[in-house]
């Protein structure tokens, strides 16, 4: 078990951070040649005013007209998607990591209000696999892997929720919180999962052809 | 005549350019030509689209196709490209004739390149776009609607849409002049005037067609003093069904000889007629095939035009048309331009009762003609109709109101709009905002 430990938070760790971040970087770089080489389009349009008009307004709920014709979505989406970076960042027991490790000071949220985030998390994770299942439309866009990558992302957050109220065999779900939460984190570039990684450059782009080009709204 | 159809039934329609199409395809052509396309045609955008889309379905209700269909899930935006791109691409071209033949199909047939689905996606994912590619792909199989392959073909033949001639051209202006010539005294059509301020340039429909709107034209440029001329050459027609099939050469081709005519002529700007794909293929698409980010020439649709004359007071009304009006805004224009402001200006300024229609400006429904859907002509006249039910609704929901004329400034939306009335017996009349501006303008005698 203490090996087991050791490995897990101490290599395997430095791995899944190397791999997200390498592979995020890498995954941008070639997209960004990419485009330059055969989609230059893409940089001639590029209006960062607009870009920026774009994702402001995609980053507030109920700003757009799609965000307020589907207020329960919109509530679980942004919670949900605000307590995913929230508890990993800033979680107390987390930022005492960041002290340890690279020795920095970080912000932290209060345990309580983390446990909340968590469940949130761990509630949206149902309710988003619950559409998929019982909307016909969302159904039929669905293929396992959807499923997998809701999987993938809950772990982390079972897991810890677990070890952190220090249920019956935490110590081995302490371990399965960090195996799973590398994973994660490691398969953000790799996996549907990059959506974090591009959003900000598909919607800036339509944003710029809809603003500069078209000069319409697109929200 | 039985109940008109209200539900389609998703099965292959007969189409002899899809059917025959299909039936010269070999598994190996296929791999080879969707390869090329991808490899050689597409890129990043391509790639992030398909990794970025998260199943979600927020862009499913944006499309009237799913919304008319009782939400049947295939006519969800996102599963549009899972029945074409996703499966392609993930495949690496591996795919069977048959899939080819529903692929084309849908992405002919049921997609209007609308765009609205952009404006619903949070991630702005443009499902248009690769409902292009997808056709790109089937216009380098040879899998084509047999309709709009023959406007396509019309247009590398004689460079506009409907086989006119080019003495045919000029006479149906020497006509329309005349004619107009009765009415107002001294009325010019004028052609190759070079150093004009504008060249006014419209769609091959209308010499064929509707010839008159040339001369409402003519009268409305008359009055309004404008310096002006049209072309006596090819190159007078900006529409293009070649941009919709796929053809993207020839869609060069065709604004090349447009642009060209109207530096030829040395006019300032082109002015153009109340349609929206051509202004989407001038604005738009066409130019940046030809490499210019914008348009070389500087170029106005009717609307903008219209706005300008009566903001500089350039037209003088005898009259508000009197019976009330509702305004259905051409995506092409409205998504593709921003008019949405200017065409109501001119509404209300030329009509006396004017009643939206809700959604409206940028989130107008299509009229399900567009992206070329209606030239693919008949065989897919019920399919369109019936898809568009959310527009009877909005139509009917105004006609209740009062409304008698919708005002649709956009030669497409006219035909696909025409259909729906007509099919949802809604009794409204159908007219161009040139024929409003026309019928109650003050005309020099
Ligand atoms: S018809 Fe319009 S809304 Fe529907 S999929 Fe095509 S572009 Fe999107
Ligand atoms: S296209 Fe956008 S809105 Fe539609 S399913 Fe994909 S991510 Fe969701
Ligand atoms: S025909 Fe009209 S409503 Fe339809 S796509 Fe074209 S501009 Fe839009």
């Amino acid at each position: 078990m203490h090996t087991l430990y050791n490995f897990v938070s101490g290599p395997l760790a430095w791995l899944a951070f190397i791999v997200f971040i390498g592979g995020s970087i890498y995954k941008i770089v070639t997209m960004a040649r990419l485009a330059k080489k055969k989609d230059s389009a893409v940089y001639e349009y590029w209006d960062t005013g607009f870009a920026l008009r774009s994702i402001a307004h995609w980053s507030i709920p109920f700003a757009t007209v799609n965000w307020r014709k589907n207020p329960i979505m919109t509530l679980v989406t942004f919670a949900f998607h605000i307590s995913l970076i929230a508890v990993p960042l800033f979680l107390c027991a987390h930022a005492l990591l960041w002290k340890e490790v690279f020795d920095i000071n970080w912000w932290y949220i209060p345990d309580g209000m983390a446990d909340v985030m968590t469940l949130i998390v761990i509630g949206a994770c149902f309710y988003f696999a619950g559409r998929r299942i019982l909307r016909p439309d969302v159904k039929y866009l669905t293929s396992t892997s959807d499923y997998l990558l809701l999987l993938m992302v809950v772990m982390p957050f079972f897991t810890g929720f677990w070890a952190y109220h220090q249920w019956p065999g935490y110590r081995m779900m302490f371990i399965l919180h960090m195996l799973s939460g590398e994973f994660v984190l490691a398969a953000i570039p790799f996996t549907r999962l990059s959506h974090m990684l591009y959003a900000v450059f598909t919607r800036g782009y339509i944003g710029s052809e809809f603003g500069a080009v078209r000069h319409a709204k697109d929200w | 005549m039985g109940e008109p159809a209200s539900k389609i039934e998703v099965k292959n329609i007969k189409d002899i350019g899809l059917d025959e199409g299909v039936a010269r395809l070999t598994p190996e052509k296929i791999e080879t030509v969707v390869n090329d396309v991808i490899d050689n045609e597409t890129g990043a955008r391509l790639k992030v689209y398909v990794d970025t889309c998260v199943h979600c379905g927020l862009c499913s209700e944006a499309c009237h196709y799913y919304l008319s269909n009782d939400k049947n899930p295939i006519f969800a935006p996102a599963a549009k490209v899972k029945q074409t791109l996703w499966e392609i691409v993930e495949k690496k071209g591996k795919v069977s004739p048959a899939f080819i033949r529903r692929a084309a199909e849908l992405c002919y047939t049921e997609c209007n390149l609308c765009r609205r689905c952009a404006m619903y996606c949070p991630f702005g994912i443009d499902v248009a776009y690769m409902m292009l590619i997808m056709r790109r792909i089937c216009h380098k199989l040879g899998v084509t609607p047999q309709y709009i392959q023959d406007t396509a073909h019309s247009h590398s033949a004689t460079m506009n849409q409907m086989w006119v001639k080019e003495d045919e051209w000029i006479d149906t202006l020497f006509w329309q002049e005349e004619e107009a010539g009765e009415e107002v005294e001294n009325l010019r059509i004028p052609l190759e005037k070079e150093g004009a301020d504008v060249m006014y340039s419209v769609i091959g429909p209308e010499p064929k067609f509707r010839a008159q709107l040339i001369y409402q034209a003519a009268v409305i440029m008359n009055a309004a003093g404008v310096d002006w001329t049209m072309p006596a050459t090819p190159g007078w027609d900006n529409s293009d069904m070649a941009m919709y099939t796929g053809d993207n050469e020839m869609m060069a081709r065709l604004k090349k000889e447009h642009f060209e005519t109207a530096m030829r002529l040395k006019v300032k700007r082109i002015v153009m007629g109340e349609c929206g794909h051509a202004f989407r293929s001038v604005y738009d698409m066409g130019n940046r095939a030809l490499g210019w980010k914008m348009p070389p020439v500087e170029m106005v649709h009717a609307l903008e035009f219209y706005y300008e004359l009566f903001k500089a007071d350039r037209i003088k009304i005898k009259h508000k048309f009197d019976k009330p009006v509702t305004l259905h805004d051409p995506c092409n224009v409205i998504r593709g331009r921003g008019l949405h402001e200017m065409a109501r200006y001119v509404v209300n300024k030329t009509c006396a009762t004017f009643i939206e229609m809700t959604p409206n400006r940028e989130h107008n429904y299509c009229c399900c003609a567009g992206g070329g859907v209606i030239n693919c002509g008949p065989p897919f006249r019920d399919k369109r109709v019936v898809s568009n039910r959310v527009k009877a609704d909005q139509l009917s929901a105004v006609k209740k109101k009062g409304v008698e004329v919708c005002i649709a400034p956009c030669h497409n939306c006219h035909g696909g709009l025409e259909d729906i009335i007509h099919h949802y017996h809604l009794g409204l009349e159908l007219k161009f905002l040139g024929d409003i501006i026309y019928e109650i303008m003050e005309k020099p005698e």
